[in-house]
């Protein structure tokens, strides 16, 4: 069954919703001069099918949040007097800033929206007859380098966390009911929330050691920057671990075999968190089906929130919603598994 | 003193009834032997009793607790050896014992004691420290059961003991068995060997989740006019109408 079936849900998933490309991306405008040229190259951008004109920023002290609350994923600024200069000097300067976080989907973009604007640039030349140049500069705002540690690192953080964690639960649970010294225990006067916490607290500082050793490698090795606080961005991979603990639990509780652990930790864990977390391909071009699981997908909070804190440099009120969603998925994870856990011993 | 008190116990799993019914009493530093075929219900019926188990129906008593309102003292008091002689392989002799001994409580300066002389009474001292998994399996079998009577328990529950070892191996292990019934432990022993069967001092005969049969080896020879615990069995199994698997 499963072998039909994954293959065939592959294909669609790649076909369809996976994909690198991107669609309707929100953008931000931010416009002093105001003139027929810099309106008109607007429009094009906003009708184009890659972007979705969001919103006209007023004060330039608005393009740090704007990036920071994660609306937008490119802002186009015009310089002052554009279709002047234009005109005058036949030179005229925009600004694309893109959000460096992500630096594929941030050259994707850039890159569409320097050859629309090149298209307009042709068009005016051809109108006017007159050679015009707009220089269209690029910032990566976050990573100016564009390197592509920045968006590896916090789902690699997300990745291992899940792998060590859930999987190494579940299997070890798992292998205690084959051997058949978890029956051995079970009929001991251990209360189960002992027995649990026993399995899942040497998980817990081996996934604690092991992120510590990813960030280091991480700051040291690939120079990325922890802009954020080192407080914020243990609490948040504290919680997320607590989160991936409980999944694992649950697994190994609806299975009594390593090798059925194994997969679906694999399968039903590691695939989703790879395709559907954000990490690869992203979120906001998938089919809106897509879109409603990668919600419930763990990771995706993670990551999202390890990006703000570690690169973005936002402090823990920022990425309060993600913490919050986490905590939420902790509770129901943990309470659903210690039920699955002692109903296995009526 | 009554040790354990089965009354009418009943289990069932959807519309299969495991366990029918079944009533008996087990005696302080008794030998008491649950047989029956595979699939006859003894495992279930001991799980209920360990407190692993709830039953469907019924009451019973392991050292004089409820088995399904008071299952915490139950455990406390028991001590069980499942099928699968549940030690862990990658630990050492000595680690396995010290670990059954903290889970149930024993107090940390009676341990080291304690292993030394479960170990001297299995006579494999030497071995104290080598890893469970490099041992044969008579005495991986040998080593289960001292885990599981570490703590001095009342009672232990022995789940088909000596599956699949030599017949040396296991006229050792019954030895075993009678020292720490000496010892006024209680022995709960389920098997399907019926020579094993003369070794306890009352049986049960079980066959399709009821109990056919409960008396002494002697009495149940007299009343079956059989000579051994073998023709008894198959007289009683060829009644059972549960397929043998």
């Amino acid at each position: 069954m499963m072998l039909l079936a994954l293959p065939m849900a592959m294909i669609i998933l790649f076909g369809f919703g996976i994909t690198p490309e991107i669609k309707n991306s929100k953008i931000a405008i931010y416009d002093p001069s105001k003139d027929q040229a810099t309106k008109n190259i607007a429009i094009k951008l906003g009708t184009s099918e890659y972007f979705t004109l969001l919103e006209y920023v007023d004060n330039p002290d608005q393009i740090e949040t704007i990036f920071q609350e994660g609306k937008v994923g490119l802002l186009v600024v015009f310089s002052e007097r554009f279709l002047e200069n234009l005109m005058h000097t036949g030179d005229a300067q925009v600004l694309l800033i893109a959000d460096g976080t992500d630096p594929n989907t941030a050259s994707t973009l850039t890159t569409y929206a320097t050859g629309i604007i090149r298209m307009y640039q042709q068009e005016m030349m051809r109108q006017e007859n007159i050679p015009f140049q707009i220089d269209a500069e690029v910032k990566l705002l976050y990573n100016p380098t564009m390197k592509g540690a920045f968006t590896i690192v916090p789902g690699v953080m997300g990745m291992v966390l899940m792998l060590i964690c859930a999987l190494m639960t579940s299997v070890s649970i798992a292998r205690e009911k084959e051997l058949g010294t978890m029956e051995v225990i079970l009929v001991s006067p251990m209360p189960p929330l002992m027995i649990v916490l026993a399995k899942v607290v040497p998980y817990f500082v081996i996934s604690l050691v092991n992120f510590t050793n990813v960030l280091l490698l991480a700051v040291f090795l690939l120079e990325v920057p922890v802009n954020g606080s080192l407080f914020s961005l243990y609490l948040v991979s504290i919680i997320f671990i607590f989160v991936v603990l409980a999944l694992g639990l649950l697994i190994s509780s609806l299975t009594d075999k390593q090798l059925v652990a194994l997969l679906a930790s694999a399968m039903g864990l590691m695939m989703p968190v790879v395709m559907l977390s954000g990490l690869m391909f992203p979120i906001e071009n998938m089919p809106l089906i897509l879109q409603g699981i990668a919600q419930i997908i763990p990771a995706k909070w993670y990551i999202e929130a390890i990006r703000d804190i570690m690169i973005k440099g936002l402090g823990l009120q920022d990425v309060l919603k993600e913490i919050m969603v986490l905590i939420l998925m902790a509770i129901v994870l943990i309470t659903a598994s210690l039920k699955k856990f002692k109903i296995r011993l009526e | 003193m009554k040790v354990i008190v089965a009354e009418k116990l009943t289990k069932k799993f959807g519309p299969f009834t495991a366990v029918d019914n079944i009533s008996f009493e087990v005696e302080k530093g008794e030998i008491f032997g649950f047989l029956g075929a595979n699939g006859a219900g003894k495992t279930t019926a001991m799980r209920m009793l360990c407190g692993l188990s709830k039953p469907t129906s019924g009451f019973g008593k392991v050292a004089s607790f409820d088995i399904e309102k008071q299952s915490e003292q139950v455990k406390a008091n028991i001590g069980y050896m499942s099928q699968k002689f549940a030690l862990y392989e990658d630990l050492k002799v000595w680690e396995n014992l010290r670990l059954y001994g903290g889970i149930y409580g024993v107090p940390n300066k009676e341990i080291n004691e304690r292993i030394d002389n479960a170990l001297g009474q299995l006579g494999i001292q030497d071995e104290k420290n080598t890893m469970v998994k490099s041992l044969p399996l008579g005495w991986k079998q040998k080593l289960a059961f001292s885990a599981a009577i570490f703590h001095e328990p009342k009672i232990v529950f022995l789940d088909e003991p000596t599956g699949g070892v030599d017949p040396v191996a296991r006229r050792q292990f019954w030895e075993l068995i009678y020292e720490a019934a000496d010892r006024g432990i209680t022995i709960f022993v389920t098997t399907h060997y019926m020579d094993e069967a003369e070794y306890c001092n009352r049986i049960s005969m079980m066959v399709d989740g009821k109990i056919e049969a409960l008396d002494s080896p002697k009495n149940l020879r007299k009343k079956f006019n059989a000579e051994s615990m073998d023709q008894i069995f198959h007289k009683l199994a060829r009644r059972a109408t549960r397929a043998n698997n």
